[in-house]
């Protein structure tokens, strides 16, 4: 699962690190990611984005054995405006693991880990009876 | 927003497709908006670098997501004829079914409207509006007109 996922690439967004029940990432500043033209402040949809993806890496990187997760609920809580022009960091930790469900949190910042632009609470769903994932292509 | 000032000008409603065009993570999501009689209503159309499972597919959930944030942002600007963009303060989004390779459409509403926070409800949708793909509750930070 190391592999980016479409979405994720077309907005530049690179995986840093994954294993141990966590994941981060970066999410290069870019002008497709705008959401504000007059501040030029990234769309906080792309932070959602951004910390799903970190939520669901950092579910993988809790599992022994892959199998296909989805994501039931995401709440994220938006701590302060995002500085235009600056990278966004994303980060998300697994909680814990049951049969079926996992338990994530994560946070998205700038410059300081201390202080983030978002934070977020999500749960995903294991589909442990599904087909076995199949290893998608390194992206 | 030049589409923000233009509409306060006029003491009109904003052009939410104008919004929309202006704004580049919608152009990049393809999001457009539809005046219907029932309301406001915002249209993705499907794209491949949309996806988040290639098996599948289906969209990325934070795709999803971005389109029901903006779906919420979008009703406020449109019914409240605000200056300046509200300022999503949090969003839960409840992921009901696998967003398939087809048109989204969004649709949000105004559950309670304070004095400078705004209690906003939206859901995702495909073929069948009765049969939501995710739903959005979130509250946005109305900003003080200057």
């Amino acid at each position: 699962m190391l592999g980016l996922t479409p979405f994720m690439a077309s907005i530049g967004a690179e995986i840093l690190e994954m294993g141990a029940g966590a994941a981060r990432a970066r999410l290069p500043y870019g002008p497709k990611l705008v959401g504000d033209p007059d501040s030029g402040v990234v769309h906080g949809g792309a932070v959602t984005a951004l910390l799903d993806q970190m939520g669901g890496a950092a579910v993988m990187a809790a599992l022994d054995h892959p199998v296909p997760i989805v994501t039931l609920d995401l709440r994220i809580d938006y701590m302060k405006p995002a500085t235009a022009g600056v990278d966004i960091m994303a980060e998300a930790r697994c909680l814990k693991v049951t049969h079926e469900i996992a338990f994530v949190r994560g946070s998205a910042y700038q410059t300081d880990a201390a202080d983030p632009v978002a934070i977020c609470t999500a749960t995903f769903m294991l589909m442990r009876g599904a087909q076995a994932l199949r290893a998608p292509a390194k992206g | 927003m030049d589409v923000l000032t233009r509409a306060l000008k006029d003491g009109a409603s904003p052009d939410p497709q104008s919004l929309l065009a202006a704004i580049p993570y919608c152009r990049h999501l393809g999001i457009r908006a539809e005046l219907r009689e029932s309301g406001l209503v915002l249209v993705m159309p499907f794209a491949d670098h949309l996806v988040g499972n290639v098996f599948l597919p289906a969209l990325h959930g934070g795709v999803i997501g971005s389109l029901l944030e903006t779906a919420a942002v979008a009703q406020v600007i449109w019914e409240l004829r605000g200056p300046r963009l509200p300022r999503p303060v949090d969003i839960t989004i409840d992921y009901l079914r696998s967003g398939r390779a087809v048109t989204s459409y969004a649709r949000a509403r105004i559950a309670k409207q304070g004095r400078r926070v705004v209690n906003v409800h939206a859901e995702v949708w495909q073929d069948d509006e009765a049969k939501p793909v995710a739903a959005l509750r979130g509250h946005m930070l109305l900003p003080a007109a200057d």
